[in-house]
């Protein structure tokens, strides 16, 4: 099948806009150093300059997609016209009919354009430069449009959600500081660089959701968002070291890549790294089991939610996954197979991440997990070897989710700051119709009900699986397919139960609630009709004809060097369209019912008293492992965190003091007593004991003598007289 | 020769002399006492001197009586002074160069 | 200019400070106000003269920063053929930066910080006569005037703790001093059987390079050696176990004796192996290396924890400094260029973080009179300015990419997947797995610092304290230089790689593979 990648023609795509691409992330770059430096002094308090910045780069985000658009369209068109002639001379080869039949999928009969690179040195060793640069391509060229569409309407939202706020000025600063994080990562040329920006991304994470850092549930979040996602850094910085070593000592996205589609890293050093890049994807894109911190980080302001924890930065992993595609698809071995580590994982997140929204009481935990779902689902799309679709998903989900989220931020602000469906909403679609019409379209878009963004997305994933009939994927995932199939029933049902609570029935909250302002309005209308049109950008062809159909998948998808080789696209199918449309909205009308005779019973009532959960053990413990998350708070935050920081630590602590310092002091102390004792008993004891005592003994034998000398004359003369006598006595015995 | 004679009354006034020395507490008596000590041995000098036949122990006498002169002068100038200074002259209170 | 920079450019810059120091001894100790003026003066002095130097170093070109410039080969002491040999190379020029811009920054701060008891004139004169020092061991190209130089940091860091320390000074004085006059010993004993092995003609390291890779000495023989040096400059790095000496060392000095000896001594070490040891014995170093690894990595996690379980700010960022100076020990262990490049770097980029880390330490020491982290908390309550500048300098010292921190870090951990020819890659692969980890827990305890002390609100024992106040303009243009650094080489870390590969490459000499970075 490699004649896929020949078949289509590649073109180099020329524009002013590419080559200067570095722009769009530099705008918001300045605009953070402006607002630091002058923020506070303006009449806007510095949101002025953020707003301009980021509308700049949206205006050039915008004239860069449609620089990228033209380029392909012109050179499409001049290709069809040569398309024919060539197809008449390519069937006279054995091989012509595999052609024709790819053609017929609308993908491979299309030209291709090449990525666009322009890179500077950044650092070198040994000669060798490492650089940073841009890389457009269609996947970038959409997250910047994505980035800065979404960026800018949150910058707008903002205004107004956090009027007042005592760091008004460092929000905006930070928002600017994320957008060109965001924008400066997505345009990595190099791992390198997607290393820098994926982590600065994080710490604007970190700072964001720590905005009000005066409560400590706050900055626990804010550290454990940014905790969690270190632990999955490790896991890039491996996995990019193994690439760069594997690839031939090079940073280049492309040359990896190249270097991965043609076999010259082994199969075995392509499936360490792309464990541990998942390790990466599975903490930033908060799967399954390191999503624990993207609940936990709606303690941030909600428009920060929208932007960072559901449009942009948590699709990062996605991202990066789809940037370096070859080194999975090998890695995984994703072609041919029915499951693999990847799918897997995406599959667990989106059941698992689905199951716990049916437990909130927050809406924007509930919009939290169902992010999770979500960001399961598009690594799964990627783990089943369906790559557009997956980044079809990212880019439908960026608009209804962040729609749901400014929804759930708007209710809140009429809420008096409370996000508790149970306690504080109900009712709201009487106060509040233009952000409730907003939040059911975003949500029907959720749950993939048809021709709602989310359907288009969701349907493709599904296709890809190759789990159902006809659907020729790259494998033949059926596991991957029923989970699938699963969270989108789950979906459907927990936004159902979600928009009841919150919309539906009496208010039981306090006061009267109100609609919000247009600068919060607004942005939720442009979302929601976003919400609708999205997925009118990749209808299948075979449903809707070449001109209209793919056009996301024309325009994004890679040059066929940057796929691999035996890379396919799965057909639609219509009939799973329809099951899988059907068994939503039944899944969402099931609960709408439930809900519906609920009210009826008791207008205030939130739940059943005698639900299942009461009346069956395994089902009230099944709800009790969901209300505890599956216990994976407990054992990050008490059992490992604590214990590192609590046990572990103190013993290298008490290690470091008392056998370290211990031998270090003990030696010092050893030395001195060592000394005191040569000083005490070798010293003084011995060798000036003997010169003290021949003093002594001299000092003594003077004392005895000095009795003789009286002083009294005739005392000496006695003496000599005695002595004489003596003497001659001696004298006269000798003689 | 009466030489044994001449010996005998030396030793006794040596003894005498030695006797006075050692017992005599006055400064005076004691010098006399060595003045008889000093006279015992010129007895001796001259005695053996004539018993020899030789000149050089009457010579012998006269310096020895000579220094004893000057001996007992500068003596009693010392008796003189600690009896100024002390107002006695017991030598046995003069003890200053005890050790 | 450039014939001045040939034939004393070196010798002014090193023997400035110790004119100014003599300068000032002439002056009565009562006239503080002068005694600052002078010292500061010296200093900005050489630092001018300093700056001038490297940017005539940096017009050289690539080509020339591996050759050493300015280079004086003077006769000292002929009996043992030690000579004064000075010179500047790519391996020289960023620490020798680095001591040019701390030093002054230092004393601004201290123009109103001069800690108990006072003496500024003393207190001055030991920092210029530590410049000295060190600007000499970074310049000095001869093994006994490296010893000198080396030696003559000891004392004035000695006495700086010693009397103008905190209350346990005197215990930590004595440890810091002799744990490294310990080392040096040892260091001493490997310089002259050195010197005795290659048949006593010279103490110049590059002669003595050529003379080991030449003649055939013993690999028994070199690896004592080299071991004698590991010592000497393990102690000074410090690494784990020799490490126990820098935090008494750091929590008992004044913040100007903290910042010094995070930014500038504790590189004497690592700059020894870059400088003398792996150059002269390579393939000593080679037989060294794993154990220089293990105890790298061993330091990062070892420091790490040790973090965790602090209680005093002070003390927490002394420890920091055991792991980061692992990770520059990690670097260095792989002996590939990249992994000596990064640790280069990871030298300046500590020096910059650590060295502002201390000041904020010193600051909230001067307004709150305690460095206990439960008494702390809300700083950027009562003073927002430097809880920012706090949380800053804790980001970059976690080792966020976009700031200093990131460059020492993240090659060296990329250089120990594939170390030199002749070393375990096995092994290495574990530790880099093991240094990757250490950056979780560097994240840990850095934010955790961060949030017990700047974020909540102030506890009630200092919510109205009128001393606590936001930055003095003293602190901004002492601190505002190193802030800007980090940003700076943060997003250009190629300044510092280009400047030093090309002498990395060319000390290396035979361990560098073809192709590999």
């Amino acid at each position: 099948m490699l004649l896929a990648a020949g078949a289509s023609e590649t073109f180099t795509p020329e524009s002013w806009f590419f080559d200067n691409a570095w722009t769009i992330p530099a705008l918001p770059c300045a605009a953070f150093i402006l607002i630091l430096l002058f923020g506070k002094r303006l009449p806007y308090k510095g949101a002025e300059i953020g707003i301009a910045s980021v509308v700049t780069a949206l205006g050039l985000a915008i004239l860069t997609t449609g620089a990228w658009v033209g380029e392909y369209e012109s050179h499409q068109g001049s290709h069809s016209a040569e398309a024919v002639t060539q197809d008449v001379e390519l069937a006279q080869d054995t091989d012509s009919f595999e052609i024709a039949a790819d053609a017929g999928e609308g993908g491979e009969g299309h030209v291709k354009a090449e990525p666009v690179v322009r890179k500077l040195d950044w650092l070198s060793s040994n000669g060798k430069s490492f650089g940073i640069g841009t890389l457009v391509d269609g996947q970038s060229v959409m997250m910047l449009l994505v980035v800065t569409f979404i960026s800018t309407l949150v910058h707008v939202y903002s205004t107004d959600y956090v009027h007042g706020d005592r760091r008004f000025t460092h929000y905006f600063a930070f928002l600017s500081l994320f957008t060109s994080a965001m924008l400066f990562m997505v345009l990595s040329a190099t791992t390198l660089q997607l290393i820098v920006g994926w982590e600065l991304v994080g710490v604007c994470s970190f700072v964001l959701i720590g905005h009000w850092w005066e409560e400590k549930a706050n900055s626990d979040a804010a550290m454990k968002a940014f905790l969690t996602n270190r632990v999955g850094d490790i896991g890039l910085l491996i996995g990019m070291t193994i690439l760069f070593f594997a690839a031939g000592n090079t940073f280049d996205i492309l040359d990896i890549n190249d270097a991965a589609i043609n076999g010259e890293i082994a199969h075995s050093t392509l499936t360490w790294a792309s464990i541990c890049l998942m390790a990466a994807v599975m903490s930033k894109s908060g799967q399954f089991i390191l999503h624990t911190w993207l609940p936990d980080a709606m303690a941030g302001p909600t428009p920060v939610s929208a932007l960072i924890h559901a449009a942009t930065m948590v699709v990062a992993g996605v991202y990066m996954v789809g940037r370096l595609y070859p080194v999975f698809w090998d890695g995984m071995s994703i072609a041919g197979s029915s499951i693999n580590l990847m799918a897997l994982i995406g599959g667990i997140t989106c059941v698992f991440g689905g199951a716990l929204a049916f437990v909130q009481r927050d809406i924007k935990k509930v919009l939290a997990y169902s992010t999770v779902s979500q960001l399961g689902y598009m690594v799964m799309a990627l783990g089943v070897g369906a790559w557009t679709a997956a980044m079809f998903h990212l880019f439908t989900h960026a608009f209804f989710k962040a729609c749901l989220f400014l929804g759930a931020g708007s209710v809140s602000h009429a809420c008096h700051h409370s996000f508790d469906m149970k306690a504080d909403m109900g009712g709201l679609r009487k106060y509040m119709p233009t952000t409730h019409k907003t939040f059911l379209i975003a949500s029907g878009a959720l749950a993939g009900i048809p021709p709602l963004a989310g359907f288009w997305s969701k349907d493709e994933i599904l296709a890809g699986t190759g789990g159902w009939p006809g659907t020729n994927g790259n494998g033949t995932y059926y596991i991957i397919f029923a989970m699938g199939m699963l969270t989108a029933a789950m979906t459907a049902a927990y936004m159902a139960r979600t928009i009841w609570l919150t919309f539906y029935g009496d208010y039981r909250g306090h006061e009267e609630p109100h609609e919000s302002g247009k600068r919060i309005t607004v942005p939720l209308m442009i979302l929601a009709f976003l919400a609708v049109v999205a997925g009118f950008f990749n209808m299948p062809s075979q449903w809707v004809g070449d001109g209209l159909g793919l056009k996301f998948e024309q325009w994004v998808e890679p040059a066929g060097t940057r796929l691999p080789g035996n890379f396919t696209h799965a057909k639609p199918s219509i009939s799973l369209a329809i099951v899988a449309s059907l068994l939503a909205v039944a899944a969402g009308a099931f609960v709408w019912n439930y809900y519906k005779k609920l009210y009826a019973k008791d207008p205030k009532a939130t739940e059943y008293t005698d639900g299942l959960a009461s009346r069956m053990p395994l089902a009230a413990s099944a709800h009790k492992v969901l209300e505890e998350k599956y216990y994976l708070d407990h054992l990050y935050t008490d059992t490992i965190a604590a214990g590192t920081k609590g046990p572990l630590a103190r013993a290298a602590y008490w290690f470091n003091q008392n056998i370290l310092d211990g031998i270090v002091d003990g030696a010092g102390k050893g030395s001195v007593g060592l000394g005191r004792f040569i000083y005490k008993y070798i010293d003084q004891g011995t060798i000036d004991a003997t010169v003290n005592q021949t003093a002594a003994g001299a000092g003594q034998s003077g004392g005895i003598l000095r009795r003789v000398q009286s002083g009294k004359i005739r005392q000496y003369a006695t003496l000599m007289f005695g002595a004489a006598a003596v003497l001659v006595a001696i004298f006269m015995a000798a003689v | 020769m009466l030489l044994n004679q001449f010996l005998g009354l030396a030793a006794i006034l040596f003894c005498i002399g030695v006797y006075g020395v050692l017992t005599r507490r006055n400064g005076v008596m004691v010098l006399m006492s060595i003045e008889l000590i000093l006279n015992a041995v010129n007895i001796n000098l001259v005695a053996f001197g004539a018993y020899q036949g030789d000149v050089g122990g009457q010579v012998f006498a006269l310096f020895v009586i000579a220094v004893a002169a000057a001996e007992v002068g500068v003596g009693l100038a010392i008796v003189l002074l600690i009896y100024r200074n002390r107002r006695s002259i017991d030598v046995s209170e003069a003890d200053l160069l005890q050790g | 200019m450039t014939e001045f920079f040939n034939d004393w450019g070196i010798t002014a810059l090193v023997f400035l400070p110790l004119v100014g120091a003599l300068l000032m001894m002439l002056v009565p100790a009562k006239d503080e106000e002068l005694h600052k003026t002078i010292a500061l003066g010296t200093t900005v002095i050489t630092g001018v003269l300093g700056g001038f130097m490297l940017w005539d170093f940096w017009g050289m070109g690539k080509a020339n920063w591996s050759t050493l410039q300015y280079v004086q080969d003077r006769t000292w002491i002929d009996v043992i053929n030690a000579r004064y040999f000075v010179g500047i190379d790519g391996i020289s020029a960023p620490l020798i930066a680095l001591t040019l811009l701390v030093v002054p920054l230092v004393l601004i701060y201290s123009w109103n910080h001069i800690p108990n008891p006072g003496n500024a004139k003393m207190f001055l004169i030991l920092i210029l006569v530590l410049h000295t020092g060190m600007l000499g061991s970074f310049v000095a190209q001869d093994l006994v005037l490296f010893f000198v130089f080396f030696e003559v940091v000891l004392l004035p860091m000695y006495f700086m703790i010693g009397v103008w320390g905190g209350e346990q000074r005197l215990y930590a004085a004595i440890k810091f001093f002799l744990f490294t006059l310990f080392g040096s010993a040892l260091m001493l004993v490997s310089f002259l059987a050195l010197y005795w092995v290659t048949g006593g003609t010279t103490f110049s390291i590059p002669g003595l390079a050529d003379q080991v890779a030449a003649g055939d000495i013993a690999l028994g023989t070199q690896v004592a050696i080299f071991g004698g040096m590991f010592l000497g400059f393990g102690i000074k790095v410090p690494m784990f176990p020799f490490h126990t000496w820098l935090p008494d060392a750091h929590t008992q000095a004044p913040t100007q004796g903290s910042v010094i000896l995070a930014a500038v001594l504790l590189k004497l070490g690592t700059y020894g192996f870059v400088r003398i040891a792996i150059p002269i014995l390579p393939e000593a170093a080679v037989e060294w290396a794993p154990w220089i690894g293990l105890l790298a990595v061993i330091g990062i996690i070892y420091g790490a924890l040790g973090c965790l379980a602090q209680t005093d700010m002070k003390r927490l960022i002394a420890f920091s400094s055991v792991a980061h100076m692992g990770y520059v020990m990690l670097g260095i262990a792989t002996l590939t260029p990249f992994g000596i490049n990064a640790a280069i770097f990871g030298m300046v980029a500590h020096g910059l973080i650590t060295g502002m880390l201390f000041f904020i330490a010193g600051s909230v020491k001067d307004r709150f009179h305690t460095l206990e982290i439960k008494r702390l908390g809300g700083l950027l309550v009562q003073a927002p300015k430097m809880g920012w500048i706090l949380g800053f300098c804790t980001m970059a010292s976690l080792g966020l990419p976009g700031l200093a921190g990131f460059w020492g870090e993240f090659p060296a951990i990329l250089a120990a997947y594939s170390p030199a020819e002749g070393i375990s890659t096995t092994l290495f692969r574990v530790y880099m797995v093991i240094a990757a980890l250490g950056t979780v827990l560097a994240a840990g305890y850095l934010l955790w610092l961060l949030q017990r002390t700047a974020f909540g609100t102030p506890s009630e024992e200092f919510a109205d304290d009128p001393e606590i106040v936001d930055m003095h303009a003293s602190e901004w243009i002492a601190w505002l230089p190193l802030l800007v650094l980090i940003v700076f080489f943060g997003f250009l870390p190629g300044i510092i790689f280009d400047l030093t590969d090309g002498t990395v490459v060319d000390r290396l000499g035979s361990l560098v593979a073809e192709g590999s970075p």
